[in-house]
């Protein structure tokens, strides 16, 4: 089949399966999680998923042997072009699909790959990350949650912090310690139901008031052996991996796109001048500024993508990562300006639900410099691995 | 810049912040901004009896100490610091500044009870859609108002209101003192996102007694703009003692942050976002001053002076609150340190009184108008 004739099916096939509804922005809790405790308010989000998953759409550069779509990259670039060109939101949000995914596909055993990643497609196992600690953040490989050999199983105890959305997971990917010796070579790579005795998960609330975070304990953890990802010990490479993937499918997914809503506000609340522009020429040019930077890093993402398609992590994925916090942070506040005097109201006001929604938003871009890797992190990394600068940690 | 403190004035900067640092503290204040009404009636009286606050910017026949925009920035600064969302800034700066220049014995009557503390008085002048559109009409009796107000702050806590409407007949601004109980008043209140209070108005045939008109119909705009500036210099003081907090609170946070095996305080990337925030705050505070000092000018000396300052003070707002979270890193991303609550203070301080794109504006068109 040629690339003209998969287009063709492709179109046709979305014209039949991608719901109207579907095409609009997307507010917070018809995000697709999936997950055994998904919600879906509006049931095409559900039908969406399902129709996508069934062709391997959702990881459609995955093998199908896994559930996955099997396109190559010029197949998967065609599809999220339409996609795109359709304005259609993704068909699955997924920890699974951006970060452990990957990992599994070079590390995992075919055992764990055949287990874990088809539901992964499906939506059906919605995973959380375990890597930060209190005390072992920008400074990962110091972490100290321990998972000790008790002969058939791995016993796991320790502290995890910020684990976004780990009280609605049903599994965590974990790093823990399993050689006190040495700091980067004691670490390893474990995979663990959330369901565990011994688990146990605190919320924490953010600014933006909802409380996505989780303190996550683990206490006495009883963890299959064979639930140990890679070599014993060798869990850093791993981690470090899922760390570019997920710099840059985080970028990715979490990225602008909704320019042409902070124009027609700034419209509304500006007014038009006699050639059809918005009247004001300050605000004009912020956001002519701003469409350019995304535009630009959606270029330099789509040039990352096409490396890690032909099998390399990215070493632009650093360089993705801090552009596209940059670029979302700039976003809402351009947003935020354009709501004017909506944007201060909070519970309870007036205003559409929907200037409420865009100012947590703006507060959770805050965010955005600071997970997966602050951006004071990703220079020393672009510094030292990019560059050849010298420089310790 | 010459500009010295006066002993009094160093007092009452004193006397204010050792008052909050007891009496304000943040837990207690979590609480009382999440409960109702929302903000502390008792402490107000206190701040009129054992401090003698709510007059120390008034006028001495109406029962104040005789200061002026130096007194309402000491306070405003203090206030910022402890994060005070009781509403000095609306009541004693805003509505005392337009009462204060308005003739007639009932203006200063209510100025004497703001000053005591039994009136709590506050202006609502924006509406949905920018401009005066609110409507005030002659009648046998007085007046009747007919229109809407938008993000009224304090309102909900007031009892009257200062309300902008236009006379029928005339081109420009008039101002109208609303009692609170008013017939035909109705406020629909919420909270703002940094913790305060505000209400959108509607009055549908208020009627008003003859005296509720401030001054002369149609004449009020350029009180209204004045009053508009003395708002930006005063949030612009309060900003000075946000930006401080937030400043002290990530130095010692960064202090006491270890990671790979230092405090993080060590890192040079670290060190100078610090200086680069305090070097914000500085800029901001020489403007501030400035802005406070020239409120007395002529009205564009005055314009001038107060854009620059609103400009430098909210590009160091935004400077300094995102780098605190970042420099927090997911610490600064919680509800649980006072932080985040500082941060969202100094984001609306930022678009209170016109962004920094009106200031620019206005700054550049007045520039002009000079060359
Ligand atoms: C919204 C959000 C979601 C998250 N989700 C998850 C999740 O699901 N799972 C998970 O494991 N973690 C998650 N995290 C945690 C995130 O990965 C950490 O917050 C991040 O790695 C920083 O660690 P820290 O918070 O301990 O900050 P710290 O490491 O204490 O850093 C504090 C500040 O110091 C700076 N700094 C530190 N070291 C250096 C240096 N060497 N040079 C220069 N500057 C330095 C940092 O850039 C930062 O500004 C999330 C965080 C956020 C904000």
């Amino acid at each position: 089949m040629s690339d003209e004739v998969f287009t063709r099916d492709l179109c046709s096939w979305l014209d039949a399966n991608l719901p109207a509804s579907l095409c609009t922005a997307m507010p917070e809790d018809e995000i697709p999680w999936g997950g055994s405790r998904g919600r879906f308010p509006n049931p095409d989000t559900r039908r969406w998923m399902d129709a996508m998953a069934a062709r391997g759409w959702t990881a459609p550069t995955w093998p199908r042997m896994y559930g996955g779509g099997g396109l190559d990259a010029t197949r998967a670039a065609i599809l999220q072009q339409e996609l795109r060109r359709r304005g259609a939101r993704p068909a699955l949000f997924s920890f699974g699909l951006w970060m452990l995914g990957p990992v599994l596909l070079e590390y995992g055993s075919e055992a764990q790959k055949q287990r874990f990643l088809p539901p992964i497609v499906r939506g059906e196992a919605r995973w959380c990350q375990g890597y930060s600690e209190p005390d072992a953040g920008s400074d990962l490989a110091s972490l100290r949650t321990k998972a000790v050999d008790a002969g058939d199983h791995w016993r796991v105890d320790g502290r995890k912090i910020w684990t976004s959305y780990a009280d609605e997971a049903d599994w965590i990917f974990c790093l823990v310690r399993t050689d006190t010796g040495r700091k980067h070579g004691g670490i390893s790579f474990l995979l663990i139901d959330m369901k565990s005795p011994g688990i146990s998960t605190r919320p924490i609330r953010l600014i933006s008031g909802s409380s996505p975070f989780c303190e996550t304990f683990f206490d006495d953890v009883a963890v299959p052996k064979e639930h140990l990802v890679g070599p014993l010990n060798g869990g850093w490479e791993i981690a470090r991996k899922l760390l570019q993937y997920e710099r840059q499918n985080v970028a990715a997914a979490g990225f602008g796109g909704e320019l042409k809503r902070i124009e027609a506000r700034a419209r509304q609340l500006f007014g038009i001048d006699a050639q059809g522009r918005i009247a004001d020429a300050a605000l004009r040019e912020r956001i002519a500024h701003a469409d350019m930077y995304e535009y630009a890093t959606r270029l330099t993402m789509q040039r990352a993508q096409r490396e890690v398609d032909a099998g390399q992590a990215s070493s632009a994925s650093s360089v993705v990562k801090y552009a596209a916090a940059h670029a979302n942070q700039q976003h809402y506040e351009l947003m935020i300006e354009t709501l004017g005097y909506e944007g201060l109201g909070w519970q309870g006001a007036p205003y559409e639900t929907e200037s409420l929604e865009q100012t947590r938003k703006w507060l959770r871009s805050k965010g955005n410099s600071i997970e997966g890797g602050t951006s004071e992190i990703n220079l020393n990394v672009i510094a030292r691995r990019v560059l050849g600068l010298p420089g310790g940690a | 810049m010459n500009f010295e403190l006066d002993m009094a004035q160093c007092l009452l900067r004193d006397n204010l912040d050792n008052f909050l640092a007891r009496q304000y503290r943040f837990e207690a204040r979590r609480q009382i901004v999440l409960g109702e009404p929302g903000w502390q009636p008792t402490l107000w009286r206190r701040f009129a009896d054992e401090l003698g606050l709510l007059g120390a910017g008034l006028p001495e026949q109406a029962g104040g100490s005789g200061g002026g925009a130096i007194e309402h920035m000491l306070v405003m600064e203090a206030f910022g610091k402890a994060l005070v969302v009781e509403p000095y800034l609306e009541c004693c700066v805003l509505a005392a500044g337009v009462l204060a220049r308005s003739p007639g014995d009932a203006a200063t009557a209510l100025l004497a009870r703001i000053a005591e503390g039994s009136a709590i008085v506050v202006p609502a002048w924006s509406e949905p859609v920018g401009g005066v559109a609110t409507q005030a009409r002659r009648t046998p009796d007085g007046w009747q108002l007919d229109g809407r107000k938008a993000v009224a702050v304090a309102a909900p806590w007031a009892t009257h209101l200062i309300v902008s409407a236009q006379v029928e007949g005339t081109t420009g601004t008039s101002l109208f003192v609303v009692p609170r109980q008013a017939q035909g008043l109705a406020l629909q209140s919420y909270p703002t996102i940094d913790g305060r209070r505000a209400a959108d108005l509607e009055c549908a045939g208020l009627a008003l007694t003859a005296e509720a008109l401030l001054g002369t119909a149609g004449a009020s705009q350029a009180l209204l703009e004045q009053m508009l500036d003395e708002g930006a210099a005063a949030v612009c003081a309060e900003a000075l003692g946000v930006m401080a907090r937030l400043h002290a609170d990530t130095l010692a946070y960064v202090c006491e942050r270890r990671q790979f095996g230092q405090a993080i305080a060590g890192f040079q990337v670290i060190q100078h976002r610090l200086v680069a925030m305090h070097l914000k705050i500085e800029l901001a505070r020489a403007a501030t001053v400035f802005a406070s000092l020239s409120l007395s000018k002529t009205a564009r000396e005055r314009a001038l002076a107060v854009s620059t300052a609103k400009v430098t003070v909210a590009e160091a707002c935004r400077f300094v609150a995102q780098n605190a979270v970042q420099l927090h890193g997911g610490m600064g991303m919680t509800d649980e340190l006072p932080l985040g609550s500082y941060f969202k203070r100094a984001t609306a301080i930022e678009r209170e009184f016109g962004d920094v794109d009106h200031h620019l504006r206005r700054h550049a068109r007045l520039e002009r108008v000079a060359a």
